[in-house]
This record gives C-alpha cells, sequence and structure tokens, in this order.
C-alpha cells in the first residue's frame, strides 16, 4: 500500500466536520477529534461540549492567554462563545449520559466490526491507565463517531473482529474515519465501507484491516 | 451565630485526621483547591485516601501531596494527564493504590451520596471491565452495571465567594466538581477568592448552600 494514498489528519477532520448537522451539539475529544473544529463552520451553529461543565467553546484568539478556570478536555484554555453556558461536572455527565449530546467524536486504540471500542489502556502494565469521560459519552452519546488511524504506526490492524485491549464501551460505534476510509458500523454486517481514498484498491484496504469488510452501494472515493 | 470562616489555611484544614477519605475538586488545574492543598501538606496528615478526577500534575497541589507520601490510595477517573510525572513514579514503584473510576460515575456516586441514595445503574461501563463482579441487568434493552454510593470524611473545595454561613458562588468552569463533593463530605472546607458579608450574595446566585459547608477561608489568609 502506497503512503501517499493516505488521507491527511486535516483531510479527515474535513470529512467529519462535513457529516455534523447544524444546530448539533457535539464532544469532540482528545487526540485527531480536536483538529474537526477547526473545519466547522460557525454559521451552522454547532454547540461544542467540553466535559467540565461548557457548552458553547472556541479556540482562544491568537495572543490571548485565557484563564485557568475555562479550559478543555485536554486542559487547554479555550473561550467561550455567545450563547455558552457553564453547570457543574454532574449535570454535564448528565447531558452525556442522558443522550442529550447529537454526538461524540473520539480517537481509538481498536475498534471491532460489532462497534465494541478499545481506547482506555493496552495490555502493556507500566502505562497509567486513564478512562476520563470516554466510558459515559459512548453510553450515552446518540451517535458515536471514532476518529483514528487506519493502522498501528508499526504496521498493525486497528479494525478488527474481536477487540484485543480492554473495552471503553460495548456495541457503541456507529461509524469509523480513517487515513483510508470511512467505515459504517452496521449491526449484523459489521463494516461497511461508505467511502474511501482515491487510488487505494479493495484489495488493499481488506489488507490493512482484520475484520472482514463489505461496501456501500453507493461507495464513492475521496480526494 | 453561625460562623463558619476560619482564620488561616492551616486551620480551615485542621480537623483532617491520618487515614481520611478526602475529595479534591479540579478538572486539571481549573478548580484545584492549591492553597488547601499545601496547607494540607503543611498540617502532616497521612495514610490519606484522595478522592479527584485527576492526579495531580507538576510539582504543586495534589502532586505536593502525593510527593510528600501522605496519600494511600487514590481513586479518580483520569491519573495520566501530561504532567503527572509525581503520580506515575509512584505507580509504577507500586507505593500508591489506584481505583480507577469512569467520571460519569465517579460523579454520580458521590452524587448518590450526598442525595441520600443507596445503590444505582448506569449504563457506563457495560460490557468493559469497570463491570466485572458488579450486577447488572437489562432494562428496556439497555445494559446496565450497578455502582454504589461514595463518601468521604472530607472535601477540599475551591470556591469563588462565600459568606460566614458558608454559602458558595464559584467562577466559571472551575465549577467543575465543588457542588457534588460538596454534598457528599461529611465535612467540607471551601477555600474562596473573598468572603462577603452575610446577604450580600444575592440568594438566587448561591451554587452551593451553606447547608453543605462546615469551613470557609480565604486563600489568601496564608498558613
Amino acid at each position: 500500500m502506497s503512503h501517499a494514498k493516505k488521507l491527511s489528519r486535516d483531510r479527515v477532520a474535513q470529512l467529519v466536520a462535513a457529516d455534523i448537522a447544524p444546530g448539533s451539539y457535539v464532544n469532540i475529544g482528545l487526540g485527531m477529534p480536536t483538529l474537526v473544529a477547526k473545519y466547522l463552520d460557525p454559521a451552522n451553529e454547532i454547540v461544542l461540549h467540553s466535559e467540565n461543565g461548557i457548552l458553547g467553546i472556541e479556540d482562544l484568539t491568537p495572543g490571548d492567554p485565557g484563564d485557568e478556570d475555562l479550559i478543555n478536555a485536554s486542559k487547554a484554555r479555550l473561550q467561550l462563545i455567545r450563547g455558552a453556558s457553564i453547570c457543574d461536572q454532574s449535570m454535564s455527565f448528565a447531558m452525556m449520559r442522558g443522550g442529550h449530546l447529537n454526538a461524540t467524536i473520539l480517537g481509538a486504540f481498536q475498534v471491532s466490526c460489532s462497534g465494541d471500542l478499545a481506547s482506555w489502556a493496552t495490555n502493556d502494565r507500566e502505562a497509567v491507565p486513564g478512562i476520563g469521560g470516554a466510558m459515559d459519552l459512548v453510553a450515552g452519546a446518540r451517535k458515536v463517531i471514532v476518529v483514528m488511524e487506519h493502522i498501528t504506526r508499526d504496521g498493525r490492524p486497528r479494525l478488527l473482529s474481536t477487540c484485543t485491549f480492554p473495552l471503553t464501551g460495548k456495541e457503541v460505534v456507529d461509524v469509523v474515519y480513517t487515513d483510508l476510509a470511512i467505515l459504517d458500523v452496521v449491526p449484523g454486517r459489521g463494516f461497511v465501507v461508505r467511502a474511501m481514498a482515491e487510488g487505494l484498491t479493495r484489495e488493499a484496504l481488506q489488507d490493512a484491516t482484520q475484520a472482514p469488510l463489505s461496501y456501500h452501494e453507493q461507495l464513492y472515493f475521496i480526494q | 451565630m453561625i460562623n463558619k470562616i476560619s482564620s488561616s489555611l492551616r486551620d480551615a484544614v485542621s480537623v483532617v485526621h491520618d487515614g481520611a477519605s478526602v475529595m479534591v475538586t479540579g478538572f486539571g488545574d481549573s478548580g484545584l483547591p492549591r492553597e488547601l492543598l499545601h496547607a494540607l501538606v503543611e498540617h502532616g496528615a497521612t495514610d490519606l485516601t484522595i478522592i479527584s478526577n485527576n492526579a495531580g500534575t507538576g510539582a504543586t497541589g495534589l502532586a505536593a501531596l502525593l510527593a510528600a507520601g501522605r496519600v494511600r490510595k487514590i481513586i479518580c477517573s483520569y491519573p495520566k494527564s501530561s504532567g503527572a510525572d509525581v503520580f506515575t513514579a509512584l505507580y509504577r514503584q507500586q507505593q500508591i493504590e489506584l481505583e480507577l473510576v469512569p467520571q460519569g460515575t465517579l460523579l454520580e456516586r458521590m452524587r448518590a451520596a450526598g442525595a441520600g441514595l443507596g445503590p444505582f445503574y448506569t449504563p457506563t461501563g457495560y460490557g468493559t471491565p469497570i463491570a466485572q463482579g458488579k450486577p447488572q441487568c437489562v432494562y428496556q434493552g439497555k445494559g446496565y452495571v450497578q455502582e454504589e454510593p461514595l463518601r468521604a470524611d472530607f472535601a477540599l473545595v475551591k470556591a469563588y465567594h462565600a459568606d460566614r454561613w458558608g454559602n458558595l458562588t464559584y467562577r466559571l468552569a472551575a465549577r467543575g466538581f465543588g457542588p457534588v463533593m460538596c454534598m457528599a463530605a461529611t465535612c467540607t472546607i471551601a477555600q474562596v477568592d473573598d468572603i462577603l458579608p452575610l446577604g450580600l450574595i444575592p440568594p438566587d446566585s448561591i451554587v452551593t448552600p451553606g447547608i453543605f459547608v462546615s469551613r470557609v477561608v480565604c486563600k489568601d489568609s496564608g498558613l
């Protein structure tokens, strides 16, 4: 598989952003997902949620030092948009668990074809584990969107028949955006490829994926 | 006359005994009662169980308490933040016990304790290692895990304004864990920027009513 055919992180973020409906309330997680915010059109009034009790955030204006008491889940300082609100953490998690968020966008180590998500621990006993708000988000958000690299740095698949790392949630993922493809998780069918990088063959995509793939009738290619 | 004002930070934390369980507000550095934590290091109470979202970063705040060897166990959701070097070293040397709890479950366990509830069911963690050994059920087609209330002997809380009755307001997203921890602890100790005369905080602006607070101290009142 040629590296030239991989989609850039920014391109993936752009694709995710384009699929978020105007007026949605969305939580954006650590890592690759943070790029998505950059590609949301402010005119669409997509309201970003931060688990520490904020609805309506955006990046700081360059030169603004920000405030210690206004940070996001990555602990980066941010600013409020017009219409923003602040509540306590317990109410914030009620929003997450209670099905009030339209979508959550988060990273992952592994996703299985039944929608299992592994994102909080590996099998490395030396590594400190951390769950944070991820288990609550996937338990409650109406749509669970995963953004991840299709394979690991050393070439091993991350889209599997069964996750080998501890689960964050069972049968929770709706769609996966990778640097090779967009894959819907369809109950009973597994990974259904909705779109794939231009120039990539089905054979190459399957080689990079441990779980069996099927293809959407309206499969399209991404430039 | 009700007067919950402590004359110094050290006086405020003087009631914390060896072996106590202590909730600590904060999401990273936001909402962290740094001055109270430093007073607790000076006070010397040890063999503590700390309940907080994170496990301290850098060399101040929670990390200072950990570095002083005062913490036997920490109950938190996300101990692996960047800069969490003190915790990471203790964890690898097996000198601290870690109980990892999903953040929303941590919050709801505290809320249940403060609100007089018993065990409750949450969808968070169903089908993951977090659910192992706990009662589970399927309700209306969705899986749930039983969790128990979590109370503590003390809560160290960062708030914004207080009066001598212990009524509290919070600033921006520093509100975070404050309201729920104040309810879940037997003795809540709040540090604030200013203590205002009774009656000056508008009743409908008070976030935590003084009934949940035992001691207040101005963060600038010195050790």
